[in-house]
């Protein structure tokens, strides 16, 4: 211990503090400042980023004492005085805000970039300064927009989320965005409870193995440990899943991935716990390992799951329409490539974070207070088992938890915290479980923090896949056949896999209509991490390759692309490869002629050269339902509370997540126009199981339409009783759907989009930049057009970063990418210019006309993509991610595809058509 | 291999922020290895966190001694204490006129917020093959001054370098105190180059500098290349050099010197950087213009 002084935000702190500590550890922990977040501690992510001396710097790597003497400022001290600074104020205007865990950090940075620049900053400026500061939301737009603004001193009107009477259609800010901008907002890990211990997690680090032994005397032994729990200590059922139980919450048998969970501790801190971690002594028998999807489904691979019938197979999923043999027949042009897709990471900038609290947790015994802000105001109480979560799905994560300590789903709460971030990847369970059992084991709370390291171990990815596509045509260009066969690399649990490839299988033929469609897919269990729910679902797989597929057909037949695509394009009275006619809402064909007539505007050229440079442009369209479907009951239910006087005070409660797409805004704002009241005076409380009813899960682009649709019809319910104090449920269900193979409607809505890439390739490096991306969205209505722009800039620079420059590397199941440092999501340096066209075809069953608009804004971009690097090169790109290095040595020896993406060692295999039999 | 999930979290025990030379050498004697110099941090600090080094009882940061957090002009030589971080040297009015190799290599290091803390001493110091500073200042032909308990001396940069990672200088009882360099003159030029692959890893595939003299006839009096990695520690092309002096500085000869450094370094193939044929694609495109780009400084009188 040494005394640390410093000035921070303006005023002077001397504290004791031990000498090892970072900057970030000293702001959050003994100053209390959680406005600073931590995403990756490896100087990475810039998240963490504070000024000392008026200089950036990422507080994570910056030892506390190298602070000594100097002058910090952090998030807090912005708005010390209550009024916001002009970049806070500008980041709410351009909804620059979403998840939020970036916001501090990337406003910190930009305050300094101000102070130093002033008004005549530019947006180059811009990029060179924020170039390490990293948001997966938004795709920086909104964030160079409110930067421009608050250093122009620009006022935007038309913001005012407070007084809005009719406020569906409107660009409101996210009603969270406030807190999240000044430092206040809470996530998971800024909670703190008296008497709380921390939590870590013996990893297995090996991909499968039997399990021979587990020795935690050690562990049990050290100073400080109060509990270490293996499977024999599961006191109910020890799996869990999503769709099949098949992942153990303590390992009991074997391992079947390098991040299996084998024994969980809790201590007195979390450097007690790491150490206590290492102690555990497990042995083991190490099997054959199976890491890719093919290989997996050979004769005797080693098998991830004995008990099963299939061997690894963990579902064949089939779509079937017409006769494909005859639609071949009577094609002039058959198209017929193989395509390969990465393993993908999330890289939500918040690692998970849970926080289990023993039933009957009594703050006081700890020398605490109870602290009411942390758990929800007046609701207040500790009397079950409850955990602090930011999940994508409240409720799964109660039952589950329920499930493993042997209880029912009622003795357990959920409280959702917000989510820095989730795309998919915090649907499945992570420390939910070893949090409730620690809490219950030792009585005190139990926090536990994935690093970022772990996170990248754990938790699910978006499935590889290897795509074979098969398309017919007349020379016309009207489609008879589109065969397709997919292999999807589940890894070691099932997760959402079979949902997600279901997805990619029906998807498959793209938004188009065939009379004759066969897609055969084969999920197959591996010793990788497991693939789950990914932002666009399995059709971000298929998409790429249909899409692909098409251009190179257009070629063929000497077609326009956009021609051809328009000529074959889903819509109202066309049938899906499914079977499903249409009725209404397909506004594919307006989305095409938006993308098409903007891209061809004054001067266009298909392609063209300058110095060392390639331009060219790519189109590519997709289609992605609304909702579960395929037969799952898709409901939600909400509750609206009305207090009539002098102002009326709405309250609504639904049980769904926010991740930063601005669901309480949405949820408001229907509420608000139903009740005819201002938006500001309705507040939305979400996630908290015992208060808030359940609202589904936050995936498939279902909660605007789901949930809107509940908290509408609960308001309207609530405006026709004119009592002071009126109280609704509304139970909704959405249109029924039928299973896949019946026919009929499996969706009850589908959004529509179309794309288009402008790409640069620098024939010097093969590197490639898009520089601009016309996009246009049919989404039915677009609720709230701030959000929407958000939501599409932010989906197609992830997208973008899944075609350039992400993968996530496993060598015989184990990972490469095990750092933030192997894994390069798209910075501000990478973002391009995007023009959003918004097509509104209504739905008739939807809230307002609305459908979903998550996550198909990420689907077609790869496709555009890779088609505009085929026009400015010659080159087909077969497998992404796209790799410079590939790319030039095909341009320069005069391949025409590239079959090898970014880490790929082997060559892309042979798929025969059927699979194999 | 077994996977390790977590970071390590072993850390030291005390943080020494020394002001003088005297103070910090006192520190690091007492602690006789146990101590360890650091700079900025930023990479030291990252690997610590993930357990690459051997644990120490102490850190000795070196970026609050008086004096060394400046650039100064003495005797001929442009100095840079071990202080001066990457953002510091980029900003330089005298190092982006008289040292432009250096303020182009140090600016394209990390991002902001790590050249914002990182120093060019700690990227020498880390003696990691294409450090990019390391890269600029050895083409410059750049000095570095070391002091222990027996004084301080200075040595040519080159001969400090070991291997990957490993200096000359021992950082548990040694620091680097200062850098520094001839700043260009009349007729001299210099320049910088770095390719990234933005995929995967965030380490450069081929990093180069060079400094050129002309004569006044145009001719090329004195050429430093320098380059990483193409081996285990910073490569200095002397046979690609001896090609260049004495000729015209034209394409041609630049083309011509490219092709004996490639001949005389074996590039490698890395499973996650770059293949072999790459990065001598790279070396063959971006060699010859960064010569040429040195070379119109010359000219125009400029470095």
């Amino acid at each position: 211990m040494r005394k640390l002084r410093m000035t921070l935000n303006g005023r002077p702190v001397e504290l004791d503090v031990d000498e090892s500590r970072y900057l970030s550890e000293v702001l959050r922990g003994e100053l209390g400042l959680h406005g600073t977040k931590i995403g990756c501690n490896e100087a990475e992510c810039g998240i963490c980023t504070v000024l000392v001396n008026g200089t950036p710097v990422s507080s994570c790597v910056y030892p506390a004492f190298k602070a000594h003497g100097a002058v910090v400022e952090t998030i807090e001290s912005l708005s010390a005085n209550g009024e916001l600074h002009p970049l806070q104020q500008a980041f709410l205007d351009q909804g620059a805000v979403q998840c939020g865990i970036c916001t501090p950090g990337m406003i910190m940075t930009a305050k300094a970039l101000i102070d130093d620049k002033g008004a005549s900053l530019t947006e180059d400026d811009i990029k060179t300064a924020l170039k390490d500061t990293y948001c997966r939301c938004t795709g920086y737009a909104s964030i160079v927009r409110a930067i421009l603004q608050a250093a122009r001193g620009e006022v935007r009107v038309d913001s005012d989320s407070t007084t809005a009477t009719s406020p569906v259609g409107r660009p409101l800010p996210n009603p969270n965005a406030r807190a999240k901008i000044d430092g206040s907002a809470r996530f998971t890990d800024d909670y703190t409870f008296a008497g709380m211990l921390y939590a870590r997690t013996k990893r297995a680090g090996v991909p499968h193995a039997r399990i021979l032994s587990i020795d935690t005397a050690a562990a049990r032994g050290l100073p400080g440990v109060h509990a270490v729990l293996t499977h024999e200590d599961v006191p109910g059922h020890n799996r869990h899943g999503l769709v099949i139980d098949d992942w153990p919450v303590l390992c009991d048998d074997k391992v079947r991935y390098a991040g299996d969970a084998v024994a969980i501790v809790a201590a007195d801190s979390e450097e007690i716990a790491a150490a206590a971690v290492e102690l555990v002594e497990v042995d083991y028998e190490e099997l054959p390992v199976v890491d890719d999807a093919l290989a997996a489904a050979e004769s005797g691979a080693p098998l991830v799951h004995e008990d099963r019938n299939d061997g690894n197979l963990l579902k064949h999923i089939q779509v079937d329409k017409g006769d494909i043999d005859a639609g071949f027949a009577a094609a002039d042009a058959i198209v017929d490539r193989t395509y390969r897709t990465q393993s993908a990471e999330h890289l939500f900038l918040e690692p998970e974070c849970s926080i289990g609290v023993p039933a009957g947790y009594d703050p006081v015994e700890f020398g605490g207070e109870v602290d009411a802000a942390a758990v929800r105001g007046e609701y207040a109480r500790h009397d079950k088992t409850t955990i602090y979560v930011g999940s994508q799905i409240p409720y799964q994560d109660r039952n589950q938890a329920a499930a493993a300590l042997g209880v029912e789903p009622d003795s357990v709460r959920v409280v959702a915290t917000l989510t820095g971030g989730g795309f998919g990847g915090k649907e499945d369970i992570t420390g939910q479980i070893h949090v409730a059992l620690l809490a219950e084991k030792t009585g005190r709370p139990v926090k536990m923090l994935y690093s970022r390291q772990e996170s990248l171990l754990v938790h699910p990815k978006r499935h590889p896949t290897v795509i074979r596509v098969r398309i017919g045509a007349r020379s016309n260009g009207a489609l008879t056949a589109v065969q397709a066969t997919l292999y999807g690399d589940a890894g070691a649990y099932a997760s959402l896999s079979e949902k997600v490839l279901t997805r990619a299988t029906t998807h498959a033929a793209g938004p188009y209509e065939s009379p004759n469609v066969k897609v055969d897919c084969f999920a197959m269990y591996t010793n990788n991490a497991p693939s789950g729910a990914f932002r666009g679902f399995g059709v971000t797989q298929s998409c790429f390759a249909v899409e692909s597929t098409m251009d190179i057909l257009a070629g063929q037949l000497d077609i326009d692309p956009v021609e051809l695509r328009h000529a074959n394009a889903l819509d109202v009275g066309r049938t899906t490869s499914t079977g499903q006619e249409l009725r209404e809402s397909a506004g594919l064909r307006e989305c095409i002629d938006k993308v098409d007539s903007d891209m061809r505007g004054t001067g266009f050229r298909w392609h063209w050269e300058e110095g060392n440079s390639r331009f060219a442009w790519g189109t590519a369209v997709a289609y992605k339902n609304t909702g579960l479907g395929g037969g799952a009951p898709d409901k939600a239910s909400a509750e609206v509370e009305v207090w009539r006087g002098d102002e009326t005070r709405v309250e609504v409660r639904i049980s769904s997540a926010e991740m930063g797409q601005n669901l309480p805004g949405v949820l408001a704002a229907g509420a608000a126009q139903e009740l005819d009241v201002a938006v500001g005076n309705v507040r939305v409380l979400l996630g908290d199981t015992d208060y808030c009813p359940d609202g589904g899960p936050t995936t498939a682009s279902r909660q605007s339409f789901v949930s809107g649709n509940a908290v509408r019809l609960a308001a309207k319910e609530a405006a026709a009783d004119e009592a002071d104090h009126v109280l609704v449920r509304y139970d909704y269900e959405a249109p029924r759907t039928l299973p896949l193979g019946e026919g009929g409607d499996m969706h009850f809505a589908f959004s529509f989009a179309a794309q288009a890439a402008l790409v640069e390739v620098d024939m010097k490096t093969g590197e490639v930049h898009v520089r601009k991306i016309i996009a246009a969205h049919d989404i039915g209505r677009a609720l709230n057009p701030l959000t929407l722009r958000g939501q599409v800039e932010g989906g197609i620079v992830m997208a973008l970063g899944y075609t350039l420059t992400e993968n996530y590397i496993q060598e015989l199941g184990k990972p490469w990418t095990r750092l933030m440092a192997r894994y390069k999501m798209p910075s501000i340096t990478h973002a391009p210019e995007i023009v959003s066209h918004v097509v509104e075809h209504a739905v008739s069953t939807g809230p307002f006309g609305a459908k979903g608009a998550g996550e198909l804004p990420s689907i077609p971009t790869s496709a555009a993509i890779a088609n505009a690097i085929h026009r400015a090169t010659g080159v087909r790109v077969h497998s992404l991610p796209v790799d410079q290095d590939e790319l030039l040595r095909a341009c320069t020896s005069g391949a025409d595809r590239v079959e090898l993406g970014w880490g790929d060692l082997e060559p892309i295999p042979h798929v025969s058509l059927g699979g194999e039999t | 291999m077994t996977i390790v999930a977590q970071v390590s979290v072993q850390r030291w025990q005390h943080y020494y922020t020394p002001t003088t030379v005297a103070e910090a050498i006192e520190i690091l004697t007492r602690y006789d290895g146990e101590a360890r110099v650091v700079g900025g941090g930023t990479d030291l600090l990252v690997e610590t966190r993930r357990g690459l080094h051997k644990p120490v009882s102490a850190m000795v940061d070196v970026t609050h001694i008086e004096g060394l957090g400046e650039i100064s002009i003495e005797d001929d030589y442009i100095i840079i204490g071990c202080g001066v971080t990457h953002s510091q040297i980029v900003r330089n009015e005298h190092i982006l006129k008289r040292g432009s190799c250096l303020a182009e290599s140090c600016g394209v290091i990390g991002g902001p917020q790590v050249r914002n803390v990182g120093t060019l001493a700690g990227n020498v110091a880390h003696a990691l093959p294409a450090g990019d500073g390391t890269i600029g200042l050895l083409a410059l032909g750049g000095e570095i001054e070391v002091t222990d308990i027996d004084g301080a001396r200075w040595l040519p940069l080159q001969e400090s370098f070991r291997g990957p990672g490993k200096s000359f200088i021992d950082r548990y009882r040694q620091v680097l105190t200062r850098l520094r360099f001839r700043p260009t003159g009349a007729g001299e030029g210099s320049a910088h180059h770095r390719v990234m692959r933005p995929q995967g890893l965030c380490l450069p595939i081929i990093s180069m500098g060079v400094r050129v003299a002309l004569d006044a006839e145009n001719l090329i009096s004195d050429a430093r290349i320098s380059m990483g990695p193409v081996g285990p520690v910073p490569y200095l092309a002397e046979p690609a050099m001896q090609v260049l002096v004495g000729g015209p500085a034209t394409a041609s000869q630049f083309a011509k010197a490219t092709e004996v450094a490639l001949q005389d370094v074996e590039l490698r193939a890395s499973k996650y950087r770059a293949t072999r044929e790459y990065r001598e694609q790279m070396v063959r495109t971006f060699l010859p213009d960064i010569l040429k780009r040195a070379a119109n400084r010359a000219r125009r009188g400029l470095s």
